[in-house]
């Protein structure tokens, strides 16, 4: 392992740190809300999963998207705060070559992401404990889906020369992407066309994998949810990597 | 013995403005260069190039023999830049951003360098405290400290003393001529001639991405007319010497003189029309001059 990717990484890590109030803690609250309001809310009326009780089929749901949106919110923040502010001009003049550039911002958004993810996870216990069947299954969608998010966040912070292309980007793209991949539902309680057009849906994936983790139980067979996580995050690393070598918006 | 810097016929077009125009360039190891022109003459461009924060539309360019495009971690290695604008990263203190610029070259565990360079540049007192808490001047200071972290033998100053207090550039330049006397080779953008004429042992001029002039700083101040006299008459400056005043106020003129003879045929002149020199003041030629009749003209 390098020095300078170790650096890079290292920094991308104390940076999220540093404002941890803003990384860590305001994300997990923002979970343990929409837990409370739709488990308060919904507990009594759904049941998705046999013998599985809402807020429990919720709380891996709401731990995927956290991760997620987490992932993606850390790589593409840093790398326009770092454009905007010009201090991207350290990183650019030192000998770090595209690979470990784009290796240091997706692991620190893979460790951002789960680590926001294990705040929720455990601060959700209060409301109900799913049982933890497949552990491997849910690591594996968990590093995967940040590393894919993470990955996306790195394009998303190079394309965008403003705060606004980014909350644009996150707002149309991200949030309903998470939304409607099924952190509150099964998609076999959507009517057909919907459940065809979720399919579509790489986040969907993520979390029915995720969840299958969990209960055991999922939408998809976990294997085909893998290739297609495996897959998406294979593409938008070769993507990735592709417009770093160019130096798109980052050499002129 | 590889050149530090090897720029050869480097261009460079942003849409329709051609900034740096077949450019060949040769600084060698230890030198002292001045890279000299006026606002949007090419020079950051060029120096961008050099660091790879941009790439040639056409030519190579070589750091002691390093193709800054083909092996550029290698060529990366060997350069130290101070970037002109005062950047910093708001979430780190100085001594976190020196250790982080470091680690980014490959040198994990270098706080006696560290140490020292903030030493030099004054920086101790300051060590923990976070970038956005440094007035200007010390940002400045910062970013002179994280181009020197890694011991480059070629250090790029982009204007390093821009908005700066006396202390500090005189600070610095000392650092500087320091590390110079042990070999790095230096190579310094600024606007403040005098400290190019102080410093350079030579100087390249660019105006419109081309270069206009490039000689010993010796050469560059024999090569003007640059010498001007200043003279206190009795009377009235005689009509045949009209074409070299430069600047009266009252009784006194200052006239441009070709050569130091030339100043025997004014003397000479003045004594035909019978006027007396009451006070005479020679005043030398300084880069300031060359640089206004070399650009000037170009």
């Amino acid at each position: 392992m390098s020095s300078s990717f170790a650096t890079l990484f290292y920094k991308e890590v104390l940076r999220v740190w540093k404002v941890a109030f803003q990384t860590l803690l305001a994300p997990i609250l923002t979970s343990l809300l929409y837990l409370l309001i739709f488990s308060h809310v919904l507990e009594e009326h759904i049941q998705v999963y046999p013998g599985v009780r809402y807020t429990a089929f919720l709380i891996p749901g709401l731990v995927m998207m956290s991760v997620l949106q987490n992932a993606f919110a850390n790589s593409s923040s840093s790398l326009i705060q770092s454009k905007i502010t010009g201090n991207i001009v350290f990183v650019l003049l030192a000998p770090i070559a595209y690979g470990e550039f784009f290796a240091a911002y997706v692991l620190a958004s893979v460790v951002r992401g789960l680590a926001v993810g294990a705040g929720v996870y455990v601060s959700a216990l209060f409301f109900a404990v799913p049982p933890m069947l497949h552990p491997l299954w849910i690591i594996v969608f968990a590093v995967l889906g940040s590393a894919f998010l993470g990955a996306l966040g790195v394009v998303a912070g190079i394309w965008a020369d403003k705060f606004d292309q980014l909350a644009g980007f996150q707002n149309f793209i991200i949030m309903p992407l998470t939304f409607l991949s099924g952190v509150f539902y099964s998609i076999h309680s959507l009517p057909e066309f919907w459940q065809g057009v979720s399919r579509f849906n790489p986040f969907f994936y993520m979390i029915d994998g995720f969840r299958y983790g969990f209960f055991g139980v999922s939408d998809i067979s976990p294997w085909f949810s893998l290739a297609v996580v495996s897959a998406c995050f294979a593409a938008m690393a070769a993507f990735t990597l592709a417009m770093l070598r160019s130096g798109y918006k980052l050499r002129l | 013995m590889s050149a530090a810097v090897d720029v050869r016929q480097v261009c460079k077009r942003f849409g329709s403005l051609q900034a740096v125009d077949h450019v060949d360039l040769r600084i060698e190891a230890g030198e002292f260069f001045g890279l000299l022109g006026p606002n949007g003459a090419g020079k950051t461009t060029l120096i961008n190039l050099l660091s790879g924060l941009a790439r040639p539309d056409a030519g190579q360019i070589f750091i002691l023999g390093q193709d800054v495009v083909t092996q550029y971690r290698e060529s990366r290695r060997l350069l130290g830049v101070v970037p002109q604008e005062l950047v910093f990263d708001p979430f780190f203190t100085v001594r976190e951003t020196l250790r982080l610029q470091s680690g980014y070259f490959g040198l994990r565990r270098n706080d006696a360098w560290i140490d020292e360079v903030m030493h030099h540049l004054d920086l101790n007192d300051k060590a923990d405290t976070n970038m956005r808490r440094l007035s200007g001047g010390m940002k400045r200071r910062v970013l002179v400290a994280q181009a020197l972290v890694h011991k480059p033998p070629v250090i790029v100053l982009d204007e390093p003393t821009a908005g700066v207090d006396v202390e500090l550039r005189q600070g610095l330049w000392r650092f500087i001529q320091r590390l110079n006397s042990e070999g790095h080779t230096v190579l310094l953008t600024t606007h403040y001639l005098e400290e190019a004429q102080a410093l350079c042992n030579r100087v390249a001029m660019l105006k419109r991405g081309k270069i206009v002039a490039l000689d010993t700083m010796k050469n560059l101040l024999n090569s003007v007319a640059a010498s001007r006299v200043q003279l206190r008459l009795s009377g009235e400056l005689p009509a045949v010497l009209k074409p070299q005043l430069v600047e009266q106020s009252d009784d006194s003129y200052t006239l441009a003189l070709a050569s130091y003879p030339a100043l025997e045929t004014v003397l000479a002149q003045l004594r035909e029309a019978n006027i007396a020199v009451l006070e005479m003041n020679l005043q030398e030629a300084d880069l300031e001059d060359v640089f206004l009749q070399v650009v000037g003209a170009a």
